[in-house]
């Protein structure tokens, strides 16, 4: 059953007055429980697609459909809502806020919900022990290494129990071990917890984890590879 | 939606000590702000205080038709037994009032210092004068008397000195208070001698005490309708306040400009720091804005923290000024009477409430824009960090 839905996607960015085109007629559909790798040279439009998919960004032309949820129909409200629940964010730079150590960083999605303090604090804890960080909770991103860092963004990511993780150049700021790490647990939580990955990234080797490799050139998806 | 805005607020308040260097701009024009703005509205409250300190509702002053302060009025003897008889006055206190020369202590050069002629009515009529030191003046004689003020700020004002006033020498015996009121600023001594010593006969006012405050309108009227008098009542609360409306008021208009343009450049000072809070922040307000996070919380917190940054220059001001200014003791030229009054800055609690409401003001202003322009930013751009 596809998750994700796309079909015609089209989006087009206003550059000094001039209409630039950078998807051109995206049809994708991803199954449930998937590991998708998008692979593509840089400004061919991976990031943006990501973020059609993830509800930052709409689409200028075409149906977007995640979780059943048609992101056109939504409202800012509602699309702030449905990704709080839906989608795990990871960045490339982590995006961890500084001044918040390791478990307050990753309990933020929590406080979208109704859980109470305690139990915030609990899911925080099991998802840092997920990705092998509880010993590191109390740290400070700016205390953390590279690969800690994008682990505790793993953790901020699946703390709230989303179905899809939408992964952008997850490893592109990492060494090869740190990277090799974290494609590992991205593996553990696509086989094991069921998440649905999407993943842009420009390394060979990191494509090699997904069960499925989406080729992106020009604003267009121009092969794919079963892994 | 509220532990959402706490949240966000309380992050953003554990990340001012790291740019406590850009943030400290805000404070310190902010701070300048309210603490200049107290101060000015303290001197003009204190102005107010004083004046107002010497009105009584059973009181009234009587002065030549026309004039409105003692200096240009005078009234002769006749006048005097006219007034004291009539129904209702319980005393009445002619006084003369002289204007002399003495040099101030603080820069040695002469100012004007007021010498009040009085009778002992005037003091069974003023409960408020009491004599701090030394002891009062006897009639009949060169003694002279200083309020508490012009023993300060005059030089040579002092028990047991000898002042020369127009060629008569005086013998300073005591030193009074006269409950923080305008008296203070004056000398008096005894109007028969000052009389003879001036070659001048009548006096400049006549102070009354009446039976009842309602008897002053009736008692107006009166000498007003009176062929022989050529005079004027009016009550004391309300002859007070008229000296001290012009000057208040000037003071406080110059205290409020002031502000106003110290406030448009702390409000930019603020602005500017904010925007560049902001824009330091935009890929963190943004990381929240993708987990799910609204505009109103971001919108809120930015405002927050602005005013928070406020506050706290306000409270430093609003010290500053209380610290600095308050009863700390000044004298003007009275516009009126040309004589110099002591007076002393009143940092009220009021004062100190409408300065932080500035400072809250003024940041409030300086938050908005930056934190509006914040939520305003799409999302995917503000993830660039570009
Ligand atoms: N908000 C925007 N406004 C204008 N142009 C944009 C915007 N976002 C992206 N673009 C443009 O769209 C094109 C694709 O950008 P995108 O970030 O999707 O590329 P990418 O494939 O992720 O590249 P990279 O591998 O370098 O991250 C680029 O030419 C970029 O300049
Ligand atoms: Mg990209």
């Amino acid at each position: 059953m596809a998750i994700i839905e796309l079909t015609d996607v089209h989006k087009t960015f206003m550059k000094a007055r001039e209409a630039v085109e950078v998807l051109m007629g995206i049809d994708l559909g991803v199954d449930e429980g998937d590991f998708v790798a998008l692979m593509g040279p840089s400004g061919s439009g991976k990031t943006t697609l990501l973020n059609i998919i993830g509800g930052l960004d709409g689409a200028t032309a075409g149906e977007v459909v995640v979780a059943d949820a048609n992101l056109d129909e939504l409202s800012n409200r509602e699309l702030a809502r449905w990704r709080a629940a839906t989608i795990g964010f990871v960045f490339q730079f982590y995006n961890l806020l500084p001044v918040l150590n390791a478990q307050r960083n990753v309990e933020l999605p929590l406080l979208l919900t109704k859980l109470s303090g305690e139990q915030r604090r609990r899911n925080a804890q099991t998802a840092l022990s997920i990705v092998g960080l509880n010993d590191r909770a109390r740290h400070r991103p700016g205390e953390l290494s590279g690969g800690q860092q994008q682990r505790v963004a793993i953790a901020r990511a699946i703390v709230a129990d989303p179905p899809i993780l939408v992964c952008d150049e997850p490893t592109g700021d990492l060494d090869r071990e740190n990277a090799e790490e974290i494609l590992d647990l991205l593996q553990i939580l696509n086989r094991d917890h069921g998440k649905t990955v999407i993943m842009v990234t420009h390394d060979p080797k990191a494509a090699d984890h997904a069960k499925r490799v989406l080729h992106l050139d020009k604003g267009k998806l121009v092969r794919e590879m079963a892994a | 939606m509220f532990a959402q805005i706490l949240e966000i607020t309380l992050m953003n308040l554990k990340n001012l000590p790291s740019r406590l260097g850009s943030s400290s701009v805000v404070v310190v024009g902010i701070g300048g702000v309210v603490g200049v703005m107290v101060a000015i509205l303290a001197m003009a409250a204190g102005f107010q205080g004083t004046l107002d300190g010497g009105g009584a509702p059973d009181r009234a002053i009587v002065l030549r038709g026309g004039s409105d302060n003692e200096l240009s009025s005078g009234v002769s003897t006749d006048e005097v037994n006219v007034v004291s008889g009539m129904e209702g006055v319980v005393l009445a206190s002619p006084e003369l009032y002289m204007v002399a020369d003495v040099p101030k202590r603080s820069t040695g050069t002469d100012a004007n210092l007021i010498v009040r002629g009085v009778t002992g009515d005037a003091f069974a009529m003023r409960d408020e004068i009491q004599i701090v030191e030394g002891r009062n003046l006897e009639p009949g004689r060169g003694e002279l008397i200083a309020g508490r003020g012009a023993h300060i700020e005059f030089a040579g004002i002092d028990i047991g000195n000898k002042v020369q006033l127009r060629q008569t020498e005086w013998t300073i015996v005591g030193i009074f208070e006269a409950d923080g009121s305008a008296y203070e600023s004056e000398l008096w001594v005894d109007l028969p001698v000052l009389q003879s010593a001036f070659r001048f006969t009548g006096a400049s006012s006549i102070r009354l005490r009446v039976d009842s405050p309602e008897r002053i309108d009736e008692l107006a009227e009166k000498i007003k309708g009176d062929p022989r008098l050529d005079l004027e009542l009016t009550g004391e609360t309300e002859y007070f306040a008229g000296q001290a409306g012009g000057l208040t008021d000037t003071i406080r208009i110059f205290g409020y400009t002031v502000a106003t343009i110290m406030a448009i450049g702390a409000v930019f000072a603020a602005l500017n720091t904010m925007y560049t809070a902001v824009v330091t922040r935009t890929v963190e307000i943004a990381t929240l804005r993708a987990l799910g996070f609204g505009r109103l919380p971001v919108v809120v917190s930015v405002m927050i923290e602005s005013m928070a940054l406020a506050l706290l220059g306000g409270v430093i001001g609003a010290l500053v000024a209380y610290v600095g200014f308050n009863g700390y003791t000044v004298s003007t030229l009275s516009n009126v009477s040309f004589s110099q009054i002591a007076f002393d800055f009143a940092v009220t609690p009021e004062l100190l409430r409408d300065g932080l409401i500035w400072a809250l003001g003024l940041g409030a202003i300086g938050g908005l824009l930056p934190a509006v322009r914040a939520a305003l930013l799409p999302i995917t751009v503000a993830l660039r960090g570009e």
